[in-house]
This record gives C-alpha cells, sequence and structure tokens, in this order.
C-alpha cells in the first residue's frame, strides 16, 4: 500500500503540472473569449440569445465526448494546413483537450459576464454618458468594475468544471491527474483512483478558494486580496509547469504508446525501459482508444506499440475475410506499410485474441463447450462485453456466423466485466484470451469451430518517421518472438488481481526477468 | 446661447412624435425651466441636448454651432447634467466622482483635488466627504454631489432633470435655491425640466410648458401666470396661485 503511494507521488509532478498548465490555458482562452462576447451580448439583447443558447448547448454534450469529437476535427484540420501552409499539427494531446475544456468553461463566465454587465444600475450607466465618457471609457471605469464580482464568481464555477473534466484528457492521450484514474481502473487499482481523484478535487478547491479571495476583493474593492489571490494563482500554475518545462527542453525523445488496458501498459513499460537503457528520453502515451492509437502512430504523434493483427486486419485494413495467420500477417505487414507506412516490426509470440468466455459450472451445467453451442442457450443468456466489443466488425462476424441472439447485451468497463461474470450479472463475456483472469476466475473459452474470430497476434509497429531507427529497431527486436502467451497471462494477472497487485512497470521488469531480456 | 428649430423625436418610426416639432430659444445666462406633465416630451427634449438622445428631425445650435458637430462624448463634457437618478458611481469615493469628467478631460490630479474641494465648499458639504463612498450619504447629499460632478469642469450649460424630485419637501427647496444662487453666481445656462409648477416660477426666468410634444406657452413667470392663454397652462397655474392666495390670507389673518 505504501509503495503504491509512493510510486503515486513520484508521477504527480508531471501528471499535476499538465493538470495545471492544461486547466490554466483552457480557463485563460475560455475568459479571453468570453469576455467580449459577454460584452456584446449584454449590449445587444438580439445577440445575447443566440451566444447563451450555443453555450448551454455546448454544455449539454457529455465531457468525454466533446474531447473525443475534436480528435477527427482537429485531424480534418490538420490536413487542410498541411495542405495550405505545408505543415499540420499533432490532432492528440494537449490541443483537443484545450478546445474541449476551452468551450466547457464559456457558459458559466458568459451566463455571469451577462448578468453583471445587464444588473449595473440604469442610473450609472445613464451618469457615465452624461459626464462623457466614450462607449469604451464606461464598459472599463464603469460596467466592468461594477460587473467583476458576478462575473468572478462565473470564473469560480468553470474553474471547478474544467479541472474536474480535465483528468478526462487522458482518452485523448493528454497526461493529466485522470491518469491515475483511467489506469487505476483499468488494473482495478483502487487505491490509484483514489488518489487521482483527491488531487484533482485538492487542486479544484484550492483553485476555488484562491478565485473566491478575488471575488471578495473585488466586491469590497479590496486590491491587497485581488492581488493575493492573483498572485497564489500565478505563482502556483508556475510551480505546477516548471518540472514539464524542466522535460520539455531535454532533447527529444522517443514517445511509446499504450491503449487502455493492463497488458498495454505492461508492455509499453517493457518497450520505454528497453529504450531508455540505450540512453534517450522516453515518454508513455497511455490510454489511448483503439482506433486512435493506430492513427497517432500513422501521424508520428508516437514511435511505437503493441496492436493485434487481427484489430488492424479488421479496424484498419477494413477486410472481412480470415486467411491462416501466417497469411494474414504477411498481408497486413504489406498493406500497413504500402497504405500507412507503418513498419510492422515482427509478432511478439502470444495471441491477445477476442474470446467469447463462461464460467465453468455454468458451461458445464448448460453442456457449452463452443460457441456453437452457445448459439442454442443464448436467447436465456445475458451477454456482458467490454465498451468496444460490440461495435466491432468482428463482432459482426461471430454474430452472422453461429445466429447468436442473446437476451441482453451489456456493457462493462474490462475491470467489471469479469467481476459481472464472476457475480453472474453477464453468463457470456467477451474476454481477451492473454487475459490472467480467465484461469484465475475459472472461466472457459469456448471454442471457435467456424474459425469466425481472427487471429491476434501482438504485434510492434513503428511510426513512419521511425521506420528506418536503428536505435528503436534494435532495442525492440529481441522481444520480437520471445513472448510466450503463459508469461504475459502471469504479468497481466500480477497487475489485475485483487490480492498483492503490482504496478504495471513491476510486472514489465518480471516478464522481461521471466523471459530472459533483462 | 442655445436654439432649437423644428425639432422632432418620434419612438415608433413616426406614427406619434414625443418631440412634435418644437423650437425654442435660450438665451445666455438664463434660467429656463421646462413644466409638463409626465409622457409631455420634456425629458426627450432635454436629452436631445447634450445627444443621450438624437432626434429624428429639426437642429439644436450650442452658441451658434449645432451640437452634432463633432462626437457627442466631447459635448457632454462640456454641459453639466444633473438627473433624479442621480447615478453615483459607487465604486468610486465623493471626489473621484465629483472629478470624473476632469480626469476624462485630462486634467492634472492636483488641480482636480482642488477643483473637489472648491466644489464641496460650493454645494455646501464638508471637505472630507472627499474620501468617502457614496454608499452611506443622504438622498440630499448624493444630489449635491451629483451637482457637484456636473459642474466640475466648468460648463457654461447646466441640463437638470427633476433634479429634486425625490426629496422631502424642505431639502427640495433649499436645493432649488442654493441651485439658482450658484446659477447666477457662475452666470451658468440652465435648461431644468419639472413637473412642478409652482417650482418653476420660484426659480425660473422664463418657463416654458409642453403637453404632447408640443409646447403650449413660452414666457416669464408673470406672464405665465396672468396672461395664459391656453387652458391647460391656466389650469396648471390655477393651483399655486389658489396655494399663495391661501397662504396671503392666513398670513394677513394671523397678523
Amino acid at each position: 500500500m505504501n509503495a503504491q503511494i509512493a510510486a503515486a507521488f513520484r508521477l504527480l509532478p508531471v501528471y499535476l503540472g499538465w493538470h495545471v498548465v492544461l486547466s490554466a490555458a483552457a480557463l485563460v482562452l475560455g475568459l479571453v473569449l468570453s469576455a467580449p462576447l459577454a460584452v456584446v451580448s449584454a449590449r445587444n439583447s438580439r445577440v445575447r440569445w443566440p451566444v447563451l443558447a450555443v453555450a448551454g448547448l455546448i454544455q449539454t454534450i457529455p465531457s468525454l465526448a466533446l474531447l473525443a469529437l475534436f480528435y477527427p476535427l482537429l485531424l480534418a484540420l490538420s490536413a487542410v494546413a498541411k495542405g495550405a501552409i505545408g505543415h499540420g499539427f499533432p490532432a492528440l494531446g494537449f490541443l483537443p483537450s484545450l478546445l474541449a475544456l476551452t468551450l466547457y468553461s464559456m457558459l458559466p463566465m458568459l451566463r455571469n459576464g451577462v448578468t453583471g454587465l445587464t444588473g449595473v444600475d440604469p442610473a450609472v450607466v445613464e451618469a457615465a454618458k452624461g459626464v462623457g465618457m466614450t462607449d469604451r471609457q464606461r464598459l472599463w471605469r464603469v460596467e466592468a468594475p461594477l460587473a467583476a464580482p458576478v462575473a468572478m464568481a462565473g470564473v469560480r464555477t468553470a474553474a471547478v468544471w474544467v479541472i474536474g473534466t480535465a483528468t478526462l484528457a487522458t482518452s485523448v492521450g493528454q497526461t493529466s491527474l485522470g491518469d491515475y484514474i483511467f489506469s487505476g481502473l483499468q488494473t482495478e487499482n483502487w487505491v490509484l483512483v483514489l488518489f487521482g481523484c483527491a488531487a484533482s478535487a485538492g487542486l479544484a478547491f484550492v483553485v476555488d478558494q484562491l478565485l473566491g479571495l478575488i471575488e471578495t476583493g473585488l466586491a469590497k474593492r479590496d486590491r491587497r486580496r485581488v492581488a493575493i489571490g492573483l498572485g497564489a494563482l500565478l505563482a502556483g500554475v508556475l510551480l505546477a509547469a516548471a518540472p514539464i518545462v524542466a522535460a520539455a527542453t531535454k532533447p527529444a525523445g522517443y514517445v511509446i504508446g499504450a491503449k487502455n488496458f493492463s497488458e498495454q501498459y505492461i508492455l509499453a513499460d517493457l518497450m520505454a525501459d528497453r529504450l531508455a537503457r540505450t540512453g534517450v528520453r522516453v515518454t508513455e502515451k497511455n490510454d489511448l482508444g483503439s482506433v486512435i492509437a493506430f492513427r497517432a502512430l500513422a501521424g508520428n504523434e508516437i514511435d511505437a506499440y503493441v496492436d493485434y493483427s487481427g484489430t488492424l486486419w479488421t479496424t484498419v485494413l477494413g477486410r472481412k475475410d480470415t486467411p491462416p495467420r501466417a497469411v494474414l500477417l504477411a498481408e497486413m505487414t504489406r498493406d500497413l506499410k504500402a497504405k500507412y507506412g507503418v513498419t510492422v516490426l515482427g509478432a511478439l509470440g502470444f495471441e491477445n485474441a477476442y474470446a467469447l468466455v463462461m464460467r465453468r459450472e455454468a458451461a458445464q451445467r448448460l453442456h457449452i463447450a463452443s460457441i456453437a453451442d452457445l448459439a442454442q442457450h443464448a436467447p436465456d443468456l445475458t451477454l456482458g462485453s467490454d465498451l468496444e466489443f460490440l461495435s466491432r466488425i468482428e463482432w459482426r462476424g461471430i454474430e452472422a456466423a453461429y445466429g447468436l441472439r442473446f437476451r441482453a447485451q451489456r456493457q462493462f468497463q474490462p475491470t467489471f466485466m469479469y467481476k459481472a461474470a464472476e457475480a453472474g450479472q453477464a453468463d457470456v463475456i467477451s474476454a481477451f484470451s492473454s487475459d490472467g483472469r480467465i484461469a484465475a476466475d475459472d472461466l472457459v473459452v469456448l471454442t471457435d469451430p467456424k474459425g469466425a474470430i481472427p487471429p491476434y497476434d501482438a504485434v510492434i509497429l513503428l511510426a513512419p518517421r521511425r521506420a528506418g531507427d536503428d536505435r528503436l529497431r534494435q532495442a525492440l527486436q529481441p522481444l520480437i518472438g520471445k513472448i510466450p502467451v503463459q508469461a504475459m497471462r502471469t504479468a497481466n494477472l500480477t497487475v489485475d488481481r485483487d490480492q498483492d497487485k503490482r504496478s504495471p512497470a513491476d510486472a514489465a521488469r518480471a516478464l522481461a526477468a521471466a523471459i530472459g531480456q533483462n | 446661447m442655445i436654439a432649437l428649430e423644428g425639432l422632432a423625436k418620434s419612438f415608433d418610426g413616426g406614427a406619434t412624435f414625443a418631440v412634435d416639432h418644437v423650437s425654442l430659444a435660450v438665451a445666455r445666462g438664463e434660467f429656463r425651466v421646462i413644466v409638463g406633465a409626465s409622457g409631455s416630451g420634456k425629458t426627450t427634449l432635454l436629452k436631445t441636448l447634450n445627444r443621450l438622445i438624437e432626434p429624428d428631425g429639426g437642429a439644436i445650435t450650442l452658441d451658434g454651432r449645432p451640437v452634432t458637430e463633432g462626437p457627442a462624448h466631447l459635448l457632454r463634457r462640456r454641459i453639466g447634467y444633473v438627473f433624479q437618478g442621480v447615478g453615483l458611481f459607487p465604486h468610486l469615493t465623493v471626489g473621484e466622482n465629483i472629478g470624473v469628467t476632469p480626469k476624462l478631460l485630462g486634467w492634472d490630479p492636483a488641480v482636480i483635488k482642488a477643483r473637489v474641494e472648491e466644489l464641496l465648499d460650493l454645494v455646501s458639504l464638508p471637505r472630507a466627504f472627499a474620501d468617502r463612498t457614496p454608499e452611506a450619504l443622504s438622498g440630499g447629499q448624493r444630489q449635491r454631489i451629483g451637482l457637484a460632478r456636473a459642474l466640475a469642469a466648468r460648463p457654461e450649460v447646466v441640463l437638470l432633470d427633476e433634479p429634486f424630485g425625490a426629496l422631502d419637501a424642505v431639502t427640495r427647496d433649499s436645493l432649488g435655491h442654493e441651485y439658482r444662487r450658484i446659477h447666477e453666481s457662475l452666470g451658468l445656462t440652465t435648461v431644468m425640466i419639472t413637473h412642478d409648477m409652482m417650482e418653476a416660477l420660484l426659480l425660473a426666468d422664463r418657463i416654458a410648458v409642453m403637453k404632447d410634444g408640443r409646447l403650449l406657452a413660452d414666457g416669464a413667470p408673470h406672464d405665465i401666470l396672468t396672461h395664459a392663454g391656453d387652458p391647460y397652462v391656466r389650469e396648471l397655474v390655477e393651483t399655486p396661485r389658489r396655494q399663495a392666495e391661501k397662504v396671503a390670507a392666513l398670513t394677513a389673518g394671523s397678523a
């Protein structure tokens, strides 16, 4: 327990630093955009309604979706920019997070700004005109100071929202305090989840108090309070940004990507560790969505990550046939190079296939050993799946091949999917064949007599710009063909199990030792 | 000093006129009072003088030059403006409130400070008021500061929009006469509007009476009181006349 907290604290400077920089940037940008919009809206009632309605509409978009939607949008814009000015910009990470959070911050700022400005006593406005102020002087000398306390309350609300929502930036590849929460959720490390929540809530609380100090300072026209509040905020941002700036001034290094489950964290740590030992700087971008990870690699935003042949075959290359595994690997290697410039360095030696699994007791009771057997009982059973399985091409293939119709289908975070199988809330789940929990939870894998599930060999992919990078190739080549599925399952289980949990980094070291590559 | 020629203003696109083609002249040094009920168009007329309202037709000249010459805010810095709502800036001290127009005009801070003290003396308030905020002041004190603010940049013309309307009768009377004294000592040209004929009769050099956007009478208080041809104007002066006779009778009876 103490080791886990100590490990979490070691990551804090970078996670908190990014969280603060991201939130501060979004709030400042939101304020810069909202202030003139609020002034225009306050002075012109015909503008006011549409502006507030649009800001309100944005607020109703679930924050995770808003973040995710900026990815394709920025990708398209980046392509346009590439055509127009010769170079694009990264569509993952800071930029989509910043834009989504900025939009999110605007409603409370706009609403309170307009309320503050329209709430200024009409007699005072008339006096300001009467003494000979220009429109601009009236705004800056009279309306803005009088509206400031109300507007500041809006900034406070926005700050608390943004700091909380910034934890979701992790899902588009932006490091934040959400990294604790997401990886903790995936590895059932509740200490980590709590740590992330506490850090984010603590940050929000401190910022809210400081903004509150500024708010009362403005209301009581007490410049000292305003100065203390502003000074503390500024000092906090600079202090938090220091570790990031320090890291950024080091020479550019390699970025290893990972999707959002334990095996990916372990393999990313394994690769990053090997690469770091050659003396270069390595960072990791964890918790990327399945398709986002490949796009990020193809766009040179990450340099290497592990994906699975079946996923690449169906989702990226859009193939619906299922050739033998050697043919599939060869064709896939050729097509990824030709279409995306992505290099398949090689297969690691194990498979992480989608597998339909059941509790052993239930499978025996119903005499189900294969998916074909399952089809007869499916109408009485509930299918539990992870969040993407049901929308994947492979599932449609399996569903069609066996004519599967379940009584109900429920989606879970992978962690909770196994819990649901254990508790009987799902009879069949879409597990992963390299998952140590299959054996540990006494689940059985149903066979696939029709070969509807493609092979899922774990392969290392290299970004186009790293195709000829010898350092990277030499660091990762020794892993090719060296990881048997049993070793991977063991490593996964040490991270996923409830007792005696290990961090992915520990599991990666143990895995390296087990396969003789430490 | 001020001349209105065929001034017109409509708020409904010309269907009805709040100010219906009014012509009026105010001489230099004159204390002109415009009397009318609410809705008579008197406030609209007053606000066109410092361009808080832009007219639809007609012309206004100040010292022979059209008020539309140059930007409105520069015109307003030359014209003192006092209105019933006062509109003191709550986030500024009394001194800053009084010195606001000189500051806009770029006066030296030391000169502004001296001017503020001079004005506090003029409106009979202690100089220590300069550092207070306006929130704790009485209605009469607030309007004195409003008056000081209007006079700060040494305007030649002062516009008063029912300035004493919200005050009690005694304060109202004393402030009215104090203003009349200031008007004379500074040689101001004043246009004041009021719905109170008695107030007009007691303060004005000349009175104009407005109803439904039109000018019904224009003359010295004595003429208005004795030679009013218009029935509405006669009705307006009837009350003050009766009150005055009654008071005079009471005074004679008790003597």
